[in-house]
């Protein structure tokens, strides 16, 4: 029992020592050691796909004269097609960024108060939890038309549909964060004569955080394919439009284009929540913090 | 026996009794206990006994079914922040660095955090803690963190400290420098202690007085005056006169333990009541 306590700290303060003396080359090899499986696991994607394209549907592709491609674009296709479309993509791309963007925000404001309500007050919790489920079930596929339909073609309606399918993960993986902090520390500040506003301000909120950015990562994942769900129904401009248009127009090398950006997009959004979370939370042990693919 | 007008903390008759499931559980049949100020005051017992219950009706967190607390001769019905609670766990919030863990209960009373810190750094070194105010707890180790717990406790600035096991978690070589160093502080800070344990040497080498507690139903079954001079070291551990305490207590613990222990709960109303009746102080 007293060899195992000790010899966790011993191995703490080696791993500290390391962490610090660690010399660039060896850092180096790690990170390379780190890369080389999912960069290999992408080529072989890549790789599979050029073949596909090359061999297989290679006939279907080859209209000569026109625009058009076939069914199946190649990679390098994809991408130069895409770049030379630039003009036309960014400011699709901006569009849906920006709704996204404050989509998740007002989801975040959203899912805090709803939370904070369930959290505090045991009938809001009766009455409101299921309400929110029964928000979930709606399929945006029937609710995004009528939306159009309400507030018209503009952002907002974009806006409030991404809130609406992003907010709930958030808000549950909060509730849960909430409801799990420690009892223990709850008794003792109470015993100094905390607050309930103190008790969540000082102990329910930093322990619900990490349960927080579990679910805002969720939340991350599909925000973009809600967003280009509800352009796709009715809309001026957007990711959703710029791949219908192309979708109709048979450039599939731009639709393929624009997919790859939605993915891109949402790895950058998901990468800088992770830094948000490693930021907000320094507190936690490195091998708590150390997430790797 | 103290007498009842000095006493900084006095309990008479307290009793818990949970609405468990189906049958209710008595936690604490009737407990008597008072210390004056500046006395250090251990109760010692099984677990069961309800010494955890009887601290936390003593620091507000659970109303008693019957009985009274008085501090300096009060009746007090709202005991919350009343004492200083450091409880079984260190409880020391993983986002506060030490300084901040420290402060916290300052920080609620609604002091600065600058001059809540400002108070809390010169005792950091006589806390053995000079040098990591800016860990966070994971980087503490487990003595390190008992000390914390024990500054965040005495920075409350209460008269009275309630101290729940404070080293039960610790290896035996801390634990008995720590015993030492707790009866240098206490000796500097002067305040009232009631301090829970299961180990009789900690019981015997710490008190004034030591509360014994025995099981189903949990109730204070013998009370003994520790009359070894202080300031005491770990030396008195070897005096004959700490060896004759020691074994006062084992036989007492023994006594009360098979007692307590061999009555079903089922059947604790008539057998574990007579069984009681023989060793009820009055």
């Amino acid at each position: 029992m007293k060899n195992t306590q000790f010899r966790g700290v011993r191995d703490l303060r080696r791993d500290e020592a390391g962490a610090a003396s660690r010399a660039p080359a060896a850092r180096w090899r790690r990170l390379a050691h780190d890369i080389w499986p999912p960069a290999l696991a992408f080529a072989a994607v890549i790789g599979v796909w050029d073949f596909a394209s090359q061999v297989l549907v290679s006939k279907a592709n080859t209209l000569p004269g026109s625009s058009f491609t076939g069914p199946l674009p190649g990679p390098w296709l994809v991408v130069r097609s895409t770049w030379n479309d630039r003009s036309n993509l960014w400011p699709a791309m901006w569009t849906t960024i920006r709704e996204v963007v404050f989509g998740v925000l007002i989801a975040v404001v959203i899912a805090v108060l709803l939370a904070i309500a369930i959290d505090w007050s045991r009938s809001f919790r009766r009455s409101i939890y299921p309400l929110m489920v029964v928000s979930q079930t709606m399929p945006i596929i029937a609710l995004a038309p009528l939306v159009v339909i309400w507030f018209g073609f503009g952002t907002e309606p974009k806006i409030a549909l991404i809130a609406l399918f992003t907010f709930f993960a958030i808000a549950v993986g909060l509730v849960q964060g909430l409801a799990s902090s420690d009892p223990d520390a709850m008794d003792l500040l109470r015993t100094m004569g905390a607050s309930r506003l103190q008790l969540l301000l000082r102990v329910r909120l930093p322990s619900a955080l990490p349960q927080f950015f579990t679910g805002l990562k969720v939340s991350i994942t599909f925000s973009f394919v809600s967003a280009i769900l509800a352009e796709y129904v009715g809309a001026t401009q957007g990711l959703g439009v710029y791949m219908q248009t192309n979708y109709r127009g048979f450039r599939n090398d731009l639709v393929f284009g624009a997919v790859i950006v939605t993915a891109l997009l949402t790895l950058l959004l998901f990468g800088l929540v992770v830094a948000l979370e490693r930021l907000s939370m320094p507190w936690r042990r490195p091998a708590q913090t150390d997430t790797r693919w | 026996m103290v007498e009842r007008r000095g006493a900084r903390l006095e309990v008479r008759g307290l009793a818990k009794t949970f609405p468990g499931d189906g049958v209710p559980v008595v936690a604490l049949e009737r407990a008597d206990l008072v210390a004056a100020p500046g006395e250090f005051v251990v109760v010692i017992g099984p677990s069961g006994c309800g010494k955890s219950t009887l601290f936390h009706i003593l620091a507000g967190l659970t109303q008693p079914s019957a009985g009274e607390v008085r501090f300096d001769g009060q009746i007090v019905e709202n005991r919350l922040g009343a004492c200083a609670f450091m409880p079984q766990r260190d409880g020391l919030l993983p986002w506060r660095r030490t300084i901040d863990n420290v402060t916290v209960g300052l920080e609620l009373s609604g002091m600065r955090r600058a001059a809540a810190r400002e108070r809390a750094r010169p005792l950091l070194a006589r806390f053995g803690l000079a040098g990591f105010e800016d860990a966070w707890p994971w980087q503490l180790s487990g003595g390190m963190r008992q000390r914390a717990a024990f500054l965040r406790t005495v920075l409350l600035g209460k008269p009275a400290m309630l101290l729940d096991e404070p080293f039960g978690a610790l290896d035996g070589i801390t634990r008995a420098q720590l015993q030492e160093w707790l009866l240098d502080v206490w000796g500097e800070v002067g305040s009232t202690v009631l301090l829970i344990t299961h180990d009789v040497a900690e019981a015997v080498f710490l008190a004034d007085r030591v509360y014994v507690m025995t099981p189903r139903p949990g109730r204070v079954a013998a009370v003994i005056e520790i009359e070894l001079p202080r300031p005491r070291t770990l030396a008195i551990e070897e005096s004959a006169q700490f060896g004759a305490y020691e074994a006062r207590l084992r036989e007492l613990l023994r006594e009360h333990a098979w007692a307590g222990g061999d009555a079903q709960p089922s059947s604790s109303g008539s057998s574990g009541s007579a069984l009681h009746s023989v060793s009820e102080p009055s």
